[in-house]
């Protein structure tokens, strides 16, 4: 494929704007010149078309990307926020303005609340990162507004997302990690010796990584809150429960949650996202952000009196709350339960018919996502997770997350979502149970797979031995 | 594999060529190099930065990961190997060429082992 | 009600079975009873596609859509091709998770690798990521790639826009670094105090360009000042302006970031926005978040890929430099297109016309009876002297009766206008006129 670069023409374009009115600049002006692409609005067009062509959507086929929750993203969320009433509402303007924005943006938080299980939630953080950061910070706030500098560790189970230690060496805190168990859980012994009086916090998922629900966590979140520390709740994998169980019942003071995973909103080939950051009362007073109240029947803005501080401009990626919001209004009270258990149905469903021919890590009833190990394969063979991942590639499907959590060796994580029939998770388990056979027929060419794309494996070494970063324009 | 018998190396297959002067040049053994796959970058220390043996002090990434280096001893960065960091490819070309820094004022230098013990060492550990 | 599951009750009883359980309780025994929420969650009752629509669109007209803006201070209105909006919006686009698997997203992939370049362009530097959040979050961040073990103290000019400092100040809560504020001293940064406040333990000058009063900063001299002590120079820069203006890149500056809202982004309320970050060479490995680079496939095919991943959170843990994610991809796509199809001409033509409506605007005001606080050159933004808070008050509430959302108002009776090329002529003069009749009056 053409870089846009390469399909540029000097001179071409289209006149989107009159010609500019005489006027003098009286500062310092670029000299180099700006060699931005010149091309006919039929080129833009079909460059782009040709882009997305190479571009595999959720819509192109099944999804099952562990810990990445890629359901259906519902057409009428895009209906919903792309109304000139939210799209051309500046940011700034008076409150009497925008109540629109503040009554989407204070029932969404009302909703997350209340199916988290938590008091209060801000919308400002723009990812699930984002989220843990801000959590992370209210949690660094609250500790330090008792005057208790001594807690200076968060502790991170093995098996988490990298994020979570990121999060926390970004928040200050130095990372414990604590290994899981051999059941994938929470190792309660290291976690004891762990929690002190050095202990700001613990970061958790639950379900964690490997998809198992960790039945002892009323007894992890006693131990961490025994020590003085606070529990965070990374939502992650809120999908598998929502409805059914609640991280502000199993004793956690702070969450976020991924609206562009567990509600739906689009992920943008990697972003926006959206995570809001959701807390217990006793920290409502450090969140960042807009908080909302009502006087004589107008919303108005206000800030929280201990706030820590924005972790972004404005309210948050608004336009992204307002999807799933909708998303929230179509599926309703009923709609979050049944969501929730048909993406751990699905899931199960789909382990069940893998596990006599894909060793799976963890022998057990799985949450919305499963664990397969390749370990024995890989050493019999040769052939390696990533191996049969690529092989997926030709039969048309998106493969699983690979190597990941990094507890499992060679682990392949499958996460079906609910939005997907019986008969694609049927034609899934096909697909998978006949790379096997491929697998031991022929080792050698797994490692040559895919076959069938246009592009093949490609030379990650040289990318980062030597990076080209940007087009060469050659003078 | 090739372990030179003119160097030290460390339990953390690092080697360390002593010198006359009394400096050392160090860098990662063939093993490490191996064990690692193929090296795209590496992060040095500065020179006048401080060296305590056993603790890190560079890392080196290949595409999937990132490895600490530990120092086989104590002293202080006296020359750094900054064209190490545009030609990665050195550390696996060449280990025993492709040095990180030049250490001096050394102190602390227990624990290595000559060739022969350092062979023996990873064929246990292998 | 409006279920987005696809098997019915027959087929989810039968999955159910295939795996031994009785039932959805049945499955989900591995949760505690006493953890169980035995009670329905307190959320409406599940509607209709039609019944949710007409709900969006009653919130959406609560919101007031004004015909004219003349507000700025962060957040711009400009044109947006209708090109942009229809290439966004595939589905590919839309719905594709972050590219990992290179074989099947060459699409998204190469659109990032063009992104890159664009701000490279535009910037005059080295290399760009493939976005952050916003641009407040863009300058935090590189606020962090420049600190060192015994450079620890951030500068940040007063006159950077006080929400990119608040972030700013967010990040550095977390790190535990030192935040300290250059004064300014007649809506530009003072050399002199900058000049005291550089030494060996500046991490790095963090300059807005142009500054949040629309002022044109000597960023030639900031970056003397700063390269002088060894600390380094982020330029936090508005993308239309960077069509004119001399570029970080040719001013010296190590890093460059900004907000890219202004590149086909709507308001939005505020977003999805779009944080830019391009650095020289030799800050490269430092740029948080993702980064596409070029090389070739096994059968010697050019390809893209996400590289320099050993940087990131889900390899370097608590040891990477950031801990984004997800960025906003979508965004840079949608900058990234806006820029294709304006190119050089149509995107030149959109800064002079926003410089010279608001050269106009500011002349207008100035016949009106408001006066320039600064004078000094600037781009598209600048501010005026009311008589006081009251004052100001009475001149945004004509200006809102009229359909006409007026500058954002400072405190002392300041005002911040902007103007960009969505303004005409006619709108500037209806707009000085009925500033003239409130001062009148």
């Amino acid at each position: 494929m053409k870089l846009v670069f390469e399909r540029s023409v000097p001179g071409r374009g289209t006149a989107y704007l009159p010609e500019a009115p005489e006027t003098t600049l009286d500062f310092p002006l670029r000299e180099r010149p700006l060699r931005l692409p010149e091309l006919a609005e039929n080129q833009v067009d079909r460059h782009y078309t040709e882009l997305a062509g190479e571009t595999r959507g959720v819509n192109g086929g099944f999804y099952p990307l562990g810990s990445c929750t890629m359901k259906y993203n519902p057409a009428v969320l895009e209906t919903a926020a792309n109304q000139p009433g939210f799209t051309d509402v500046h940011p700034l303007q008076p409150d009497e303005s925008v109540q629109g924005c503040l009554e989407v943006m204070r029932l969404a938080e009302r909703y997350l609340c209340e199916i988290t299980g938590m008091d209060a939630m801000t919308l400002q953080p723009a990812a699930g990162a984002h989220g843990e950061f801000t959590g992370l910070l209210l949690i660094k706030a609250w500790h330090r507004s008792r005057g208790d500098l001594a807690r200076t560790k968060v502790i991170v189970p093995d098996s988490a997302h990298g994020t979570n230690p990121a999060s926390a060496a970004m928040a200050g805190f130095e990372v414990v990690n604590i290994p899981s168990d051999s059941h994938g859980y929470v190792d309660l012994n290291a976690l004891r010796s762990a929690a002190g009086p050095d202990t700001a916090g613990l970061m958790l998922t639950n379900p964690n990584t490997v998809g198992l629900f960790d039945p002892h966590i009323a007894e992890i979140t006693r131990i961490v809150h025994d020590a003085g520390g606070l529990n965070y709740y990374d939502g992650a994998n809120l999908n598998a429960i929502m409805g059914i169980a609640r991280p502000g019942d199993m004793g956690f003071d702070v969450v976020h949650i991924n609206l562009h995973k567990t509600f739906a909103t689009p992920h943008g080939g990697g972003g926006p996202g959206s995570g809001p950051s959701g807390c217990k009362a006793f920290l409502k007073q450090f969140l960042p952000g807009i908080r909302i109240s009502e006087e004589n029947g107008m919303l108005r803005r206000a800030e929280a009196e201990s706030r820590i501080g924005d972790v972004r401009s404005f309210a948050g990626n608004f336009l992204v709350v307002v999807k799933a919001l909708a998303y929230l209004a179509m599926i309703g009270r009923e709609g979050v339960t049944e969501t929730a258990s048909n993406a751990v149905l699905n899931a199960n469903y789909m382990m069940n018919r893998l596990k006599d021919l894909y060793p799976m890590a963890y022998d057990a009833t799985c949450m919305h996502e499963f664990v397969m190990t390749l370990e024995q394969m890989k050493h019999d063979t040769g052939v390696s997770a990533l191996d049969m991942a690529k092989a997926l590639l030709d039969y048309g499907m998106h493969p699983p997350t690979m190597y990941f959590p990094l507890i499992v060796h060679e682990a392949l994580m499958v996460e079906p979502t609910e939005t997907e029939t019986m008969e694609t998770l049927d034609e899934a388990v096909d697909v998978f149970r006949k790379i096997m056979e491929e697998a031991k027929a022929d080792p050698e060419r797994m490692h040559e797979r895919p076959l069938t794309t246009r592009v093949r494996r490609p030379d990650e070494v040289k990318a980062a031995r030597k990076p080209v970063v940007r087009y060469d324009f050659g003078t | 594999m090739n372990f030179p018998k003119e160097l030290k190396y460390s339990r953390t297959h690092e080697w360390v060529r002593f010198q006359e002067d009394g400096t050392a040049y160090i860098g990662i053994t063939d093993y490490a190099q191996d064990q690692l796959g193929d090296l795209v970058f590496v992060n040095l220390p500065a020179a006048g930065d401080s060296l305590q043996a056993g603790e890190a002090f560079a890392d080196v990434e290949s595409v999937k990961a990132v490895s600490d280096v530990n120092a086989p001893l104590s002293g202080t960065v006296k020359e750094v190997n900054d064209a190490l960091a545009d030609a990665p490819e050195k550390m696996n070309e060449a280990p025993y060429d492709a040095w990180f820094v030049l250490a001096e004022e050394i102190t602390e230098t227990d624990g290595l082992m000559t060739a022969e013990e350092y062979e023996a060492f990873i064929a246990e550990e292998g | 009600m409006g279920t987005y599951v696809p098997n019915t009750k027959a087929e989810q009883q039968k999955m159910l079975e295939s795996c031994g359980f009785q039932s959805f309780d049945e499955m989900y025994a591995c949760i505690p009873e006493e953890l169980r929420l035995r009670k329905p969650l307190e959320l409406p009752e599940g509607k209709t596609e039609l019944e949710v629509t007409r709900a969006a669109e009653a919130a959406a007209r609560k919101n007031r859509v004004y015909t004219t803006v003349f507000r700025g201070a962060g957040a711009y209105r400009h044109f947006i091709p209708s090109i942009v909006r229809e290439v966004v919006g595939k589905e590919e686009f839309r719905t594709a998770y972050t590219p990992y698997q290179a074989e099947i997203s060459q699409g998204v992939l190469q659109s990032i690798f063009e992104f890159q370049t664009d701000i490279c362009e535009l910037t005059g530097m080295a290399a760009a990521n493939a976005s952050v959040y916003d641009g407040a979050t863009a300058a935090a961040e590189a606020c962090e790639m420049c600190r060192e073990k015994t450079r620890q103290r951030i500068l940040v000019s007063a006159t950077v826009d006080p929400k990119i400092l608040s972030v700013v100040r967010t990040y550095s809560f977390g790190r535990g670094t030192e935040v300290a504020v250059v004064p300014e001293k007649d809506g530009v940064t003072d050399p002199d105090a900058l000049r005291q406040m550089t030494d060996a333990e500046t991490a790095c000058l963090l300059l807005q360009q142009p500054n949040r009063y629309g002022c044109m900063e000597d960023a030639d001299t900031a970056a003397e000042i700063v390269h002088g002590a060894k600390a380094k120079l982020i330029m936090s820069c508005n993308p239309i302006a960077l069509a004119v203006m001399k570029t970080p890149g040719e001013t010296g500056a190590d890093i460059a970031v900004g907000e890219g809202q202004p590149l086909g982004l709507p308001l939005g309320f505020g977003g999805p926005y779009l944080g830019f970050m391009a650095a020289d060479e030799k800050m490269m490995r430092k740029l948080p978040g993702r980064i596409v680079g070029e090389t070739t496939d096994m059968n010697g095919t050019r390809c893209y890929v996400l590289t320099l991943q050993a940087r990131e959170q889900h390899i370097r843990r608590e040891k990477a430099g950031s801990n984004i994610c997800s960025n906003e991809a979508l965004c840079a796509l949608t900058a990234a297109v806006y820029l294709a199809a304006m190119g050089p001409e149509n995107l030149k033509r959109a800064a002079l016309t926003c410089h010279a409506n608001a050269a106009s605007l500011k002349a207008k005001l100035t016949e009106s009876g408001m006066k320039p606080v600064h004078c000094r050159p600037f781009f598209h933004e600048f501010v005026m002297q009311t008589a006081d808070e009251a004052q100001a008050e009475r001149i945004l509430a004509a200006l809102d009766r009229e359909d006409i959302l007026g500058g954002l108002p400072l405190g002392d009776g300041k005002i911040l206008w902007c103007a960009t090329e969505m303004n005409t002529p006619e709108e500037i003069g209806r707009t000085a006129a009925i500033v003239k009749e409130v001062l009148q009056a």
